[in-house]
């Protein structure tokens, strides 16, 4: 048993201490990213044909929903949002894992990000794409989805700017523009690469998009400074985005909404569902593309403890809004929070609690961070968490209002559940779609990250040879290193 | 008809070098800031390379980029125009009676305007990158597929004089291949 352990490679066992293989050659990074957009495993398809299932019940349960009216999904006064705003909030959560990566960490120099904010930075996308789908079908009138666009009606009328439901149009469809814009730009110099390799359709479509990416040291220059600048445009953006959406409920006076903790405790929730989602990602596309090289095991222990830092800021948040309203007298809010705890919710909102503060200290074990499928399981239940959390956030509150006559209890009908299960189906397809058509993982920064690594290591190796010989410092090179060759 | 008076080099040829890492390419520039080539000037010199080297202006020089001006007019614009846009919708109170409120809301209006500043900044910073990068043009030929895998190229334009002491400098640090192609 034991030698069989030793005969397997190290990053495969868990053993590996690097976050990357600063000896691996360049070509053979272009070969296994280009590779994995050609032959993934057998796992790549199932995952689509369950994504692409679960899409086609929610065309169907949306085309239901059509037909018959927003009674089959169980809505109606006083529950008028119930799981379509929850699971909005859900996915606008989940894209702030993208900006989190790939913006926050690329300006302090987190070199580790390297291999994987590609489709960190593709769920951001294909999240918002995701969630903006949900304000439009809980109208109902689905047709009428454009009413919320900034211009003048034939009767002269304008949206009301003072809506916060009109913030989140302008917020998200900034915020999606600027994420398409920060994925597809930082993805240039691969798609150069996938051009020079490429064959058919797809040299058609690489050439177009690679924009005539030819690597000169002015397209270099002018590529770093665009990356930099959307990357301080982006986070502010991220921020004021789910500060938006959590004006949706603070903004209101509604028992439990009217909160002032709202804008920090949603942006730590949103980081905090990202960060458990690229941990399900990460395991995902290391196995569906043999991306054992790229996604290693050190660089999946850094976002695992990312990932508890965040969890733990979020039960704090958590806990200063329970104590906002427990200390603030306000009967109705207390009312709210004592249902939450003891009411027909408590189950889910204990479900919450437990998965939202207790399982992040799972993390902290190292044989799970180790176990690819037990921590699979635990980052999908971090993300079953995050999104009681936000179900929690709307339903109870809408069962115990103001109003005495509009207290009811409000379970989702079959419509609601299969349109939320879709979502997930929808979101699933188009990341499985680009992950296909685009690599993943960044050819470019991996190259960067092996060649920075690398060269430190030999110029700290020439420094101690040199002091071992009696040298008084490092004597400048003469002949090249062969940094881009593997050592070879 | 040719001036035989003036002395004005002639560039008659493109030369690409391809070299295995950045320290060759990186001492060819450097003979090149010495004069190494008569007539050759390290502002001839175009680097291409499939990673950006993070000294490469010690090598080739400070050459500013206008992007930063892109994305500070931009983001300007947004905001301003995004607060008037909003003020001169809001301004049309006597369709859309306020109830009493004032007509033009500036808390809301600064959510609205920052949203916007941020909006433009983004599309004006993306403008900046395809004209300072020469993006969206047609290509200027001479280019190898091995410059995205692991090999530095560095092009120069010369004249008929210069190309053999530019390919004995290529040599004498070890390049892998060159091409070069006729401009006239």
């Amino acid at each position: 048993m034991a030698d069989k352990t030793h005969q397997t490679p190290k990053h495969l066992t868990g053993e590996q201490v690097k976050d990357i293989d600063e000896n691996i050659a360049w070509a053979k990074i272009n070969a296994d990213v280009l590779r994995s957009m050609e032959n993934p495993r057998r796992g790549y398809w199932v995952a689509m044909f369950i994504s692409v299932t679960l899409f086609a019940i929610m065309i169907y349960a949306e085309i239901f929903q059509y037909m018959f009216g927003m009674g089959p999904a169980g809505l109606n006064t006083s529950h008028m949002w119930d799981l379509y705003i929850s699971t909005f909030v859900f996915w606008i959560g989940m894209s702030h894992s993208g900006t989190l990566l790939s913006a926050i960490l690329h300006i302090v120099h987190a070199d580790w990000r390297k291999p994987i904010y590609r489709f960190a930075e593709a769920m951001t996308t294909f999240s918002l794409m995701t969630a903006g789908i949900f304000p439009i079908i809980h109208l109902g009138r689905v047709w009428n989805f454009y009413w919320v666009m900034p211009y003048m009606s034939d009767r002269g009328l304008w949206p009301n700017f003072r809506s916060p439901l009109i913030w989140d149009a302008f917020a998200i469809s900034t915020y999606l523009t600027s994420s398409i814009l920060f994925l597809y730009i930082g993805m240039i110099p691969d798609l150069a690469i996938c051009r020079d390799n490429a064959q058919g359709w797809r040299k058609t479509l690489y050439s177009w998009l690679s924009l005539g990416w030819r690597g000169d040291d002015a397209q270099w220059r002018s590529f770093r400074v665009t990356y930099l600048l959307i990357a301080c445009f982006l986070i502010p953006l991220a921020v004021s985005v789910h500060s938006i959406v959590s004006m949706d409920f603070a903004m209101s006076i509604m028992p439990g909404w009217h909160v002032t903790t709202f804008p920090p405790y949603f942006v730590a929730g949103a980081l905090y569902s990202g960060c458990a989602a690229i941990i399900t990602l990460f395991i995902l596309l290391r196995y569906f593309f043999a991306f054992e090289h790229f996604m290693t095991f050190p660089i999946l222990d850094k976002v695992c403890k990312l990932t508890f830092v965040i969890a733990m800021v979020w039960t704090y948040l958590n806990l200063v809004e329970f104590a906002s309203v427990w200390y603030g007298h306000d009967i109705p809010s207390k009312e709210v929070l004592l249902a939450k705890a003891n009411g027909p919710y408590s189950p889910f909102f204990w479900a919450m609690m437990f998965f939202g503060s207790v399982l992040p200290f799972f993390l902290l074990s190292k044989w799970i961070r180790r176990n690819m499928v037990v921590l699979f399981f635990v980052s999908v239940f971090l993300n079953v968490g995050m999104w009681l959390e936000r179900w929690m956030i709307v339903t109870p509150t809408l069962s115990l209002g103001y109003h005495p006559q509009g207290f009811n209890v409000m379970w989702p009908g079959w419509v609601e559940w299969a349109i939320v299960g879709g979502s997930f189906g929808w979101f699933g397809m188009l990341f499985l779609i680009f992950v296909k058509v685009f690599p993943s993982v960044s050819m470019y920064e991996v190259k960067e990250m092996v060649f920075h690594r690398k060269r430190i290591v030999y110029e700290h190796v020439d420094e101690v040879m040199n002091m071992h010989a009696g040298v008084p410092g490092p004597e400048p090179r003469t002949t090249p290193t062969p940094q881009n060759t593997g050592g070879s | 008809m040719v001036d035989h008076h003036k002395k004005r080099i002639v560039k008659t040829k493109r030369l690409l070098g391809l070299f295995g890492d950045f320290d060759a390419a990186f001492e060819v520039i450097a003979d090149i800031r010495r004069y190494r080539v008569p007539g050759l000037t390290v502002d001839d010199v175009t680097l291409k390379s499939p990673i950006e080297h993070p000294e490469i202006e010690d090598v080739l020089g400070e050459r500013p980029s206008n992007i930063p001006k892109f994305a500070f007019w931009g983001g300007l614009f947004g905001l301003v125009f995004g607060f008037l846009f909003l003020a001169s919708a809001q301004a049309n109170f006597l369709a859309q009676p306020s109830g009493g409120k004032p007509i033009i809301t500036i808390p809301s209006n600064i959510v609205l305007a920052y949203e916007m500043m941020i909006l433009f900044g983004v599309l004006a910073t993306l403008m900046g990158f395809i004209i300072g990068a020469k993006l969206m043009r047609k290509s200027e030929g001479l280019y190898d597929t091995a410059i995205t895998v692991d090999q530095i190229g560095i092009v120069i334009e010369v004249a008929e004089e210069q190309e053999h002491p530019l390919k004995a400098l290529f040599a004498k640090h070890h390049v892998i291949e060159v091409h070069e192609e006729t401009l006239i």
